[in-house]
């Protein structure tokens, strides 16, 4: 049978404020263990949540970023249940009336197509600590530095249909929140997490299967083969006549599959009320008008712009306004070297292959947008050729300098400048031309249609004497004069 | 010096007739010697205390002071306070001691005031009689036979019984002004959010109010001016101006408006109590009042609302006690669910964990519209029938608990008529309105309180009714008799 894949995401973002949601301790994170927890997030008694302003602007930023209706009156619920990790025995979260409603974005997929993917809702809450199970000789250790560090839970609809469009939905919320400057989006610090809802049904059908939940999958790649594999794992079920448990699963990397948590892991009755501590948060249109006040360029507009002021393709636009620091270099790139086409190749070429084999990110690159922008206007302006400024560029990678003034230096210093001077460059042909007389009278022998394809030959042993630095087009000329 | 009310002793201090050292130092005596009796204290803060007094003395010496400054005040032991053991009458914080001051004792601290000690209590606040405490059951200075009430049992005590001038309660459901009313004393619980909550121990957050405890409507007014006043650390707590309600209370309440419930006069009210309610009212009258009944329809529901609100925050609120980052643990906890489970059962007491036991029940999951959300629509409905009654009056009045102090244990075994205690109280809690209660009368030896409810922040107005009741009479200078002592 042909099985539809069904699949909605919970994303968990923390986000990036000073303080904690409910408390003036630190968020910031690699502390030594609970030395940045204060009487409240330690929930001693008689201390009170104060909500953190900064957490619900940030909040509302993303509600503007995806279009959605922004909750003018949200309030907090207590969810119950005991966790040593979980320091009042309660979360505080937003359950009836979250601050960000239905809103929704759209993804970009590699056959150059957009989906729209809703999102049911967003709700601020607060982190548990960490319960550290190694090094306690059998016990358990407690560190509640993260606890109470404000949380955006993003929820989206079911419409998501594939692990392609899972992660290319979770790319897209990385790239929003970091656009948005409220999460560092951080996966490897747990910064942004996701829960997997998936389920399967026949193709055409319209009500959904039995879901399973996979909880913390906390790397694109790890979404990923989680989907991958629970898909299969379910259709295996439903093709051999079984049903789906509805549960909660763990992916586990390490032998690729899903298990049951459990059920001790699995709170049933979180008995949510609302919390008696916070007043209900009251905005009005003016709070919102200062919000989005405050909004930078977001994605969607990013690529348009880019589609617009720089002529690039929408695949292209879409790849460079991925991701913010992307985007900056290429347009630091582009304005220094007055060419959006070649520094939008580049970027998107050579610099971004040597990231991924050095497995750097952006503004760690070994290039600066400076210097790939002297080196590009050394290319128009015929200085060195396009091969040979892979040469200079692989230079600059390896000394990590960063001055512009280098790419000029490098050029001199390893002679890699263009041999312009059409005197030398006859001579070179005219040597090519002596060494080679079966391939001249061959060439001379051949269809017109034929010869273009052989004149490559010539043009390639003049380079080889030039050592790449003569002018192609010269020699491309002076060639098809002599010959 | 032990006989005399907040106000005078703050004349006397000022005209340097005896130091606050002295005072200080002779209550702490009287406490010492007499408080076996009654079991009022959990902690006398002896040396801390005369830190304190000493420290004031020296304030006063230097120039201006708060009229409270040297002042001894008892604390329930509910507040937590820095560097002294505060257990909120449980074992399970029998070991607590907190690395900080609740807001309310941070104000006390910065008047100069001087914390004489912390005062038994109900377990965790849950209780009319104080006998739930696990420090024992505190018996009142009329009749050492009786209950002082609950659950600020302790600090009613310790007013009434002359080792303390004023102390400082909490009321969920009544337990300032219930005790109060038994001990015969006057004690005030303000609208919710007058006063901060940082610090003072949860039970029922949305409900939970602290308040003042003393020999005199006066002293009320002193010492809620110093305890009220918004605070950033509680998000509840109301950012108004506090008056000085000290400078109203001389005002005429010619033409005040005051509204008797008739459903506050219902079966289980005893004669003896009615008859002083009713005497009050005359005296109000007398004082050129306007008297005239009236209805509050819903109040008969208030009793079952609150029974399922209060348990309900209760039994969240009080998850905190894990056993994994203070307070109580069991010993060798095999597992997590063992330590969990054997932490709880011996660091509760039997009343507490009925109250986790309903609350849990009410919020759980195909319940929850049957009993909490029902319950906060009842609520509702209380608030309204207030909203009403203060279209037409100024004031309410009433009975402040259905009889006078009980025997001990005449009550423990059955819930039901413990929880009635606080027939006539709780409705102020479900609507957040301010009510004091004041001495009424004696029946059988023991007092009567009266209550007076107001309305939202109307706290000025209800201490300048109150006063002036207490300058026309003199039930609020009844004592206890007591034997030979300090």
């Amino acid at each position: 049978m042909n099985w539809e894949t069904v699949i909605g995401l919970e994303v968990h973002v923390q986000l990036a404020t000073k303080s904690k949601i409910f408390s003036g301790a630190s968020t910031q994170f690699g502390a030594a263990p609970n030395t940045q927890a204060s009487a409240v997030d330690l929930a001693m008694p008689g201390t009170l949540p104060v909500f953190n302003g900064e957490a619900l602007r940030m909040a509302v930023k993303f509600g503007l970023a995806i279009g959605a209706e922004i909750g003018m009156r949200s309030a907090f619920d207590r969810k119950n249940y005991f966790y040593p990790d979980l320091p009042k025995g309660y979360q505080i979260s937003q359950m009836d009336y979250p601050i960000v409603g239905r809103g929704h974005v759209d993804i970009g997929l590699a056959d150059g197509s957009v989906k729209t993917i809703g999102v049911t809702r967003a709700h601020l809450e607060e982190d548990a600590g960490k319960s550290l199970h190694e090094d306690f000789h059998g016990s358990t250790g407690i560190d509640l530095n993260r606890a109470g560090t404000p949380l955006l839970e993003i929820v989206s609809e079911p419409d998501i249909r594939s692990a392609e469009q899972a992660v290319a939905y979770l790319k897209y919320i990385h790239s929003l929140i970091r656009y948005l400057e409220i999460s560092d989006g951080d996966m490897s610090q747990g910064s942004m997490r996701c829960d997997v809802n998936i389920s399967l049904r026949p193709a055409g059908q319209s009500e959904f299967g039995t879901r399973t939940e996979i909880k913390n999958v906390n790397s694109f790649r790890f979404v990923e083969k989680a989907i991958y594999v629970e898909t299969e794992r379910q259709r295996d079920i439903l093709e051999d006549g079984g049903s789906i448990v509805q549960e909660t699963r763990l992916y586990d990397a390490d032998k690729n599959e899903t298990r049951p948590m459990r059920s001790k892991e699995v709170a049933n009755d979180y008995r949510y009320f609302p919390e008696p501590d916070l007043l209900p948060i009251v905005i009005d249109q003016k709070y919102i008008d200062s919000v989005q006040h405050d909004m930078p360029e977001l994605p969607k507009q990013k690529v348009a712009r880019f589609v617009e002021q720089y002529q690039l393709s929408d695949y292209d636009a879409r790849l460079l306004a991925s991701d913010r620091d992307t985007a900056e270099y290429f347009e630091q790139v582009s304005s220094a070297s007055d060419d959006a086409k070649a520094s939008a190749n580049w970027v998107m070429g050579e610099l971004a292959a040597q990231l991924n084999r050095d497995e750097l990110s952006i503004v760690e690159s070994r290039v600066s947008a400076e210097q790939l922008a002297v080196l590009i206007q050394r290319i128009n302006d015929q200085t060195v050729s396009g091969k040979i400024a892979k040469t200079v560029f692989d230079a600059l990678w390896q000394e990590d300098s960063k001055a512009a003034v280098r790419v000029d230096q490098i050029i001199d210093e390893q002679g890699l400048k263009q041999v312009s001077d059409s005197g030398a460059i006859e001579a070179m042909v005219d040597d090519v031309i002596a060494n080679n007389p079966q391939q001249v009278e061959n060439y001379r022998n051949s269809a017109e249609d034929k010869r273009k394809k052989m004149l490559g030959f010539f043009v390639g042993q003049v380079m080889k004497a030039s050592q790449g630095k003569a002018n192609p087009a010269q020699v491309n000329q002076l060639l098809n004069d002599k010959l | 010096m032990h006989d005399m009310t907040v106000s005078a002793l703050s004349s006397a201090l000022a005209a340097g007739e005896f130091s606050s050292v002295e005072l200080t130092q002779h209550l702490i005596d009287r406490v010492k010697t007499m408080d076996g009796d009654y079991n009022a204290f959990l902690t006398l803060c002896e040396e801390h205390a005369l830190q304190q007094a000493s420290n004031a003395d020296k304030a006063r010496a230097a120039g201006q002071v708060h009229p409270l400054c040297g002042i001894p005040v008892a604390h329930k032991d509910i507040f937590c306070t820095n560097g002294i053991r505060t257990s909120c009458g449980s074992k399970m914080l029998d070991n607590f001691v907190p690395p900080y001051n609740a807001t309310m004792i941070d104000k006390f601290d910065s008047a100069g005031a001087v914390m004489l000690g912390k005062t038994n209590m109900d377990e965790f606040a849950m209780g009319a009689s104080n006998e739930t405490s696990f420090y024992g059951p505190v018996r009142n200075p009329w009749n050492t036979g009786c209950v002082p009430g609950g659950s600020s049992g302790g600090s009613a005590a310790a007013v009434a019984a002359r080792l303390a001038p004023a102390a400082t309660g909490t009321d969920t459901g009544g337990s300032i002004r219930q005790p109060a009313a038994l001990c015969g004393i006057s004690g005030m619980k303000p609208t919710y959010g007058r006063v901060s909550r940082y610090g003072m121990i949860a039970f029922a957050s949305s409900l939970d109010q602290a308040g003042p405890m003393a020999r005199s409507v006066e002293d009320l007014a002193l010492l809620l001016e110093l305890m009220s006043g918004h605070d950033p650390r509680d998000s509840t707590s109301i950012d108004a101006d506090v008056p000085k309600y000290s400078a109203s209370l001389n005002n005429s309440i010619e033409g005040l408006r005051i509204g008797v419930p008739k459903e506050y006069f219902s079966e289980g009210l005893n004669p003896g109590t009615a008859a002083c309610v009713e005497q009050a009212i005359n005296e109000y009258q007398k004082l050129g009042a306007n008297i005239s009944e009236l209805s509050l329809p819903h109040s008969p529901l208030s009793v079952p609302a609150y029974y399922v609100v209060a348990p309900a925050e209760a039994s969240t609120n009080l998850s905190r006690f894990d056993g994994v980052r203070y307070g109580h643990r069991c010993d060798n906890p095999t597992d997590l669910n063992d330590m969990y489970t054997r932490t709880r059962s011996e660091g509760f007491g039997d009343e507490v964990k009925r109250r986790i036991l309903v609350g849990t029940y009410s919020l759980s999951a195909g319940y929850y519209d049957a009993y909490y959300r029902k319950a906060q629509k009842i609520r509702r409905l209380i608030q309204q029938d207030f909203v009403e009654a203060f279209k037409s009056v100024d004031l309410l009045i009433g009975p402040t608990s259905p009889s006078p102090a009980f025997p001990l244990g005449a009550k423990t075994s059955d819930p039901v008529a413990m929880y009635l205690e606080d027939i006539y109280t709780i409705a102020a809690n479900l609507a957040g309105l301010p009510a004091l209660s004041m001495p009424a009368g004696l029946v059988d030896d023991k007092p009567v309180g009266v209550q007076l409810i107001g309305n939202y922040l109307c706290e000025a107005q209800l201490l300048n009714a109150a006063h002036q009741f207490q300058c026309a009479t003199d039930w609020h200078q009844q004592q206890p008799v007591q034997g030979d002592m300090v």
